[in-house]
């Protein structure tokens, strides 16, 4: 019997056209775009200037606080401007424009296609290396990783859960990374328990990537402590939470608790791939893989892409945006973000670019709320979506804060089981957010 | 049998006085003391909660009224000039002479100024369009046209031009309680100065990008070129983040500013006919160029 997480979730289409292709290598862009927010936390500040020369691996931005993180260079070239670009968020934000020309990299990079086994740096210059090279949460979070590796003093961590879920539909980066460099992964696992003194990792795996879970349990004899875990699949199993109580069993309470205050730490695949080869070939985080797929899309890829690349040549690599695309969407089906334009760069969070057929993408016309408790009975986190969208309809902000609208993931599950076709989600969005920032004024008064 | 009913009338008649007695002087020994002044005074408000002077809604005004001693430092946008005598008569002190104000909408982004360049799928809410995307246009500022401050209007003053796609206040019916600035998520309304005959003079946008980026996204964007500043003679225009801003107290309605406006951004309402430069005026004028 596989494991899985005990309240809710659903289970979508898996909708995985790219899993048996292999990743390519995706061509420089003529222009690099580097937006400054490309993580939770404070923007990076830029430390260029306009006709600076600068070479793969160079420090573009520095960390803007204490929760932020560097951003480097993907290309060599020259630095265009410092201007706005219109991100994922579907608002204009600063970034740094480079002009590429060759393609030269910082000398301290390994390049070779070598795998360093041994680490013998300490546990301190381990999580230096981190933050010096701009590492951030691969999921889709982009929490910057050193912060999340130096959790409060008052938590004891026993174990490393490492995220290769994939329960998003139509993704398989993370499935692809897995059976091209499964001795990377498993390095960098261990980096991470030594890094933080854990006995124990556990790599969790849905059930429709058992090559992955059989590849990396054949190799997973060599490092101790480290098991593969194989789990139903139910979306959103993906999220921290979820996996922490699918993997361990072990629920954690309402913010501001985390993973940590039930001494889990969870890490993506891609930022465990992304550690490694920070801390064991100098290489800073400068791509990524994308999934670029879609139904109709002609061949649909798994692209290793330097970041700042705009996703418009993304699509023209697998053979244009079809016809019948009804929208364009960065990351999966279910949390990704619909794109104004195609411009838009890849950043360190995009982990895929899906272009929806017009008849999925339109909204059904909504009806009345027909008191099937569907809702209620899909999330994951046994809110009552439903009584959550009204409350948000009614500005009711303090009933909504009673009834613990800011536990909320944001997954979808309520709006995409709903038969009515509610637009849960909006509603509940808006009243998270208008909640969160009553709530974080009201902490500023204190 | 007449017995029995002679028997419940004086038993019933009995207890009723007794109880009535006794709830007099419960009444009398508890009464609760409230200031008439504060019913006369809550009598006389609009009753609409617009929650426009600052407070929850008018008979909290009316009680902090009373508690003040004067109406010093509050004021009653719903309400008329005299009802505010009359308040202040009931009180014994004086009105302070407050500036009366209206909203006012600040972009001029109608479909045809602003191209349409997205598509919205969501819910038709300014305040969930606003936190999904940037709107059906290149301008990320601007009007999101779904009429979050038409029902924030309890006055029924907003409503939405079919045409324009924006929304448009009457002036004769916005009490200026501010509920529609409240819930425009972009911050494009604002309260100005009615000033005499209600003539006004505002920049028409708020959308803080470059000139040709700004530009490109709406025809009648502000592009901060600065033409305004160097134009007003009484210091009432500040350029900030590559927008204009009229300051209403130091503005003195000359218009030398709409004239040098190269955007045709800058706005003068209801001036007289010589010059016709009314808000459709302006918008027929852009266009005619724009052929």
């Amino acid at each position: 019997m596989l494991k899985t997480f005990k309240i809710g979730g659903v289970h979508p289409e898996d909708n995985k056209l790219t899993r048996a292709v292999r990743t390519e290598i995706a061509e420089l862009p003529k222009q690099a775009v580097f937006p400054l927010s490309q993580h939770i936390g404070a923007p990076a500040v830029p430390c260029v200037q306009k006709g600076d020369v600068v070479k793969v691996g160079t420090v573009i931005a520095k960390a803007g606080g204490f929760v932020s993180a560097d951003i480097h260079s993907s290309v060599s070239g020259k630095v265009a401007k410092i201007d706005t670009v219109v991100d994922a968020s579907g608002y204009r934000k600063p970034a740094i424009f480079i002009d590429v020309e060759g393609d030269e990299w910082e000398e301290s990079i390994d390049r070779s296609d070598s795998i360093v086994r041994e680490c013998s740096l300490a546990p301190q210059e381990i999580i230096e290396r981190i933050k010096n090279s701009g590492v951030v949460g691969m999921g889709g979070a982009c929490f910057p990783t050193h912060v999340k590796m130096m959790p409060p003093k008052d938590c004891k961590l026993d174990c490393l859960i490492v995220n290769g879920v994939e329960c998003e539909p139509f993704l398989t980066a993370d499935h692809r990374l897995m059976l091209e460099h499964p001795d990377e992964v498993l390095i960098g696992v261990s980096i991470i328990m030594k890094a933080l003194s854990l006995e124990k990792a556990y790599i969790g795996i849905e059930e429709n990537k058992m090559d992955a879970v059989e590849l990396l349990r054949g190799k997973a004899g060599d490092y101790p402590g480290v098991e593969i875990v194989p789990l139903k699949m139910k979306y959103p199993q993906g999220g921290e939470k979820q996996l922490i109580d699918a993997v361990v069993g072990r629920q954690v309470p309402a913010p501001p608790a985390i993973p940590a205050n039930v001494g889990a730490l969870v890490q993506n695949v891609g930022t465990v791939f992304a550690i490694y080869e920070a801390v064991q070939k100098n290489k800073p985080l400068i791509e990524r893989i994308v999934t670029v797929t879609g139904k109709s899309v002609k061949k649909p890829a798994n692209l290793v892409v330097r970041m700042g690349t705009p996703i418009s040549q993304l699509i023209d690599y697998v053979g244009g945006m079809p016809e019948d695309t009804g929208k364009l969407i960065s990351g999966g089906p279910m949390m990704g973000r619909p794109l104004m334009n195609a411009d838009v760069p890849v950043v360190k969070g995009t982990s895929g670019v899906l272009m929806l057929p017009r008849e999925d993408a339109v909204r059904a016309e909504e009806r009345p709320c027909i008191r099937c408790g569907k809702c209620v009975s899909a999330c994951p986190m046994g809110l009552e979506p439903y009584l959550l969208a009204t409350l948000g309809e009614q500005a009711d902000w303090e009933r909504a804060e009673k009834e613990d609208i800011m536990i909320c993931i944001e997954c979808g599950c309520c709006q995409s089981t709903c038969p009515s076709r509610r637009p849960l989600l909006d509603w509940v969005r808006l009243t998270k957010t208008t909640v969160g920032g009553i709530i974080r004024s009201r902490n500023a008064k204190k | 049998m007449s017995d029995s009913i002679l028997t419940a009338v004086i038993v019933l008649g009995i207890a009723g006085l007794v109880i009535g007695v006794v709830l007099f002087l419960i009444a009398k020994k508890f009464a609760v003391k409230t200031d008439p002044r504060i019913a006369q005074i809550e009598e006389l408000l609009p009753g609409a909660n617009c929650g426009g002077c600052g407070f929850p809604g008018c008979s909290a005004f009316a009680d902090a009224c009373v508690k003040q001693g004067g109406l010093k430092g509050m004021n009653c946008s719903a309400s008329k000039p005299e009802v505010m005598e009359k308040i202040a008569a009931i009180m014994g002190g004086e009105v302070e002479a407050v500036a009366p104000k209206v909203a006012v909408v600040r972009c001029n982004g109608s479909c045809e100024n602003r191209p349409r360049v997205n598509e919205y799928g969501g819910v038709k809410r300014c305040s969930i369009a606003n936190m999904v995307c940037g709107g059906e246009t290149g301008c990320f500022y601007g009007c999101l046209g779904c009429g979050d401050c038409v029902s924030a209007c309890r006055f029924g003053a907003i409503s939405m031009n079919p045409e324009t796609g924006l929304p448009e206040v009457d002036q004769d019916k916005c009490t200026a309680c501010g509920a529609c600035v409240g819930a425009c998520p972009r911050h494009i309304i604002e309260l100005r100065n009615k000033n005499k005959k209600d003539r006004r003079v505002y920049v028409s946008c708020v959308n803080k990008d470059k000139g040709p980026v700004a530009k490109k996204a709406c025809a009648v964007a502000c592009i901060g070129c600065g033409k305004c500043v160097k134009a007003c003679q009484f210091e009432a225009i500040t350029l900030e983040n590559n927008l204009a801003y009229i300051d209403f107290e130091k503005c003195r309605l000359c218009k030398k500013c709409v004239e040098e406006c190269p955007q045709h951004t800058i706005m003068a309402v209801n001036f007289p006919a010589p010059k016709p430069v009314t808000a459709s005026a302006e918008q027929t004028e852009s266009e005619s160029k724009n052929a």
